[in-house]
């Protein structure tokens, strides 16, 4: 097995006395698509908060291309592109201007920013609305603009908080196949949050959280074979049941 | 070179941001300008101004109170900025500044001195309707004024800042307005001299010294006078010191900075 992306070990994290992760334990390793599953409340927010360190754990760590993340800040985030589950773009101004924005948060050159926004939108269909204020995009389009300005730095780790949510099911159906492409044929790692079963595909990894711990981390096909269910949804279900139990 | 690409970056987005809401810069330049010349038109006989440093003569009203009003047009900037920053927090998109691979003290600080500029471009603007309207000071001074209006500019975008970091929703933002930034006018030097208000009430005059924003609007008139006010300086840069290591930390991820919400 090559070197984990990420590596969370025995995570813990609470606001005031309100314990919202404990023991929090994954690995995630390269070119896979991960979706994190939990309902509302699960702690799928405050991990990812965690990841990007907006956040600092209470315990345990996290090791980003196996450094440590408190240790190696400004590495880390490097690393990570992120699509947060709240729109962040700029909606005054255009798509090139919100791209630019980020760019220079990364401290990337001007040459290399023209050429990567140029491959992004490119990449993402977008090309012909670079000048085009995001305010008027629609929805799907604002969330592409956020997934190729998440990627134009090369990020080894991208993560999505509920990044589909509110789309429609072709606009959708079309990025989740999008963003395995971006892991079979880039080698990105994707650790995606979702509430909505049926993004979650076979061959993805699956990671369960329910009530701030991690109750399976796994292949789907072989998650639904070892438990004898026939779907993602009957999946999670039982293991939502067991886990309130 | 990093470090100066992502302040320019910043820079950049504050300046398009600033064209794009261009009556920002009417509103920023209404309220003062109605003080110079309603307001002013109105109290000129009442708050007769006698010769007080930097002034070497008799000066009229208006003249008096141009420097505190360049400190109001940042008091306000400062606050704007504030707020600016508490919706793009509970909007999300802070985010995207807090989760960049720069050290957070530093996109905290270029955060700030764009700011800084965009104010200090408006206090520009200001003095050019000032002139237009014949309030006006030494040729030299416009220029001289310069790292004052940016300290002020800094120590007033601070005190935004470290207001912004406490602040946890966007609903608790009126008291700002009513327990710092009209406190802070008031109880100070922008619109009357200090012996005046020793004359009227001894714990005011002391309140007024406490100001930090008192000792920015001297430094701005006695720059503006090609003069040097040490205590003012001393006062505004150490004020601009500690807002700004206060606001770092009050950003700082042990803190719990971004919004704790009960989903996800």
């Amino acid at each position: 097995m090559s070197e984990a992306v990420l590596e969370i070990h025995q995570l813990g994290f609470q606001y005031g006395n309100k314990p919202v992760l404990s023991d929090v334990s994954v690995s995630l390793q390269p070119g896979k698509y991960y979706a994190l599953l939990g309902p509302n409340g699960a702690g799928k927010s405050t991990l990812f908060s965690l990841i990007c360190q907006l956040l600092r754990p209470v315990s345990g760590s996290l090791h980003l291309m196996g450094k440590d993340t408190q240790q190696h800040t400004r590495y880390a985030l490097k690393q990570l592109g992120i699509v947060f589950q709240q729109p962040t773009l700029d909606l005054d101004l255009t798509v090139e201007q919100n791209l630019r924005y980020h760019a220079s948060l990364q401290g990337m050159p001007g040459k290399l920013t023209r050429q990567r926004i140029q491959e992004e939108l490119t990449r993402f269909d977008l090309a012909n609305r670079q000048k085009d204020k995001v305010r008027a995009l629609n929805g799907g389009h604002r969330r592409r603009v956020e997934i190729a300005r998440a990627l134009l730095h090369k990020p080894r780790l991208l993560l999505l908080d509920e990044a589909t949510v509110g789309l429609d099911q072709n606009t959708r159906d079309a990025m989740n196949a999008h963003l395995r492409e971006l892991c079979s044929h880039e080698g990105i790692t994707i650790l995606s949050s979702t509430h909505l079963i049926d993004e979650v595909k076979p061959n993805d990894e699956l990671i369960v959280l329910l009530n701030g711990q991690v109750k399976l981390q796994q292949r789907c096909q072989e998650a639904m074979a070892s438990l004898g269910v026939d779907s993602v949804q009957q999946l999670y279900r039982q293991m939502h049941i067991g886990g309130e139990q | 070179m990093v470090y100066f690409t992502c302040f320019l970056g910043i820079l950049t987005r504050e300046l398009l941001r600033f064209w794009q809401q261009r009556s920002r810069l009417l509103s920023a330049l209404v309220r003062p300008l109605l003080w110079l010349v309603v307001f002013a038109a109105g109290f000129r006989a009442a708050l007769g101004v006698a010769i007080i440093p930097p002034y070497e003569t008799y000066i009229t009203y208006e003249v008096y109170i141009m420097p505190g009003l360049a400190g109001v047009i940042m008091l306000f900037n400062g606050m704007q900025s504030s707020l600016s920053m508490v919706y793009d927090r509970e909007m999300g998109s802070m985010k995207v500044l807090l989760t960049s691979p720069m050290p957070r003290s530093y996109l905290l600080v270029c955060k700030l001195m764009a700011g800084a500029l965009i104010s200090t471009l408006q206090v520009y603007a200001f003095f050019v309707i000032a002139w237009l309207l014949d309030v006006q000071a030494e040729p030299a001074g416009y220029v001289l004024v310069l790292p004052a209006l940016l300290l002020t500019a800094l120590m007033l975008g601070a005190l935004g800042l470290l207001l912004s970091s406490f602040i946890k929703q966007l609903e608790n933002f009126a008291g700002v307005m009513n327990f710092v930034v009209f406190p802070m006018f008031f109880l100070s030097s922008a619109l009357y001299p200090l012996w005046k208000m020793q004359e009227s009430s001894e714990w005011l005059y002391q309140l007024c010294l406490f100001n930090p924003f008192t000792h920015a609007v001297e430094l701005i008139r006695f720059a503006m006078y090609s003069q040097f006010n040490v205590q003012a300086l001393a006062v505004t840069l150490g004020c601009t010191l500690a807002f700004t290591g206060l606001a770092i930390w009050g950003y700082d991820p042990k803190r719990g900075m971004v919004r704790r919400k009960a989903g996800g």
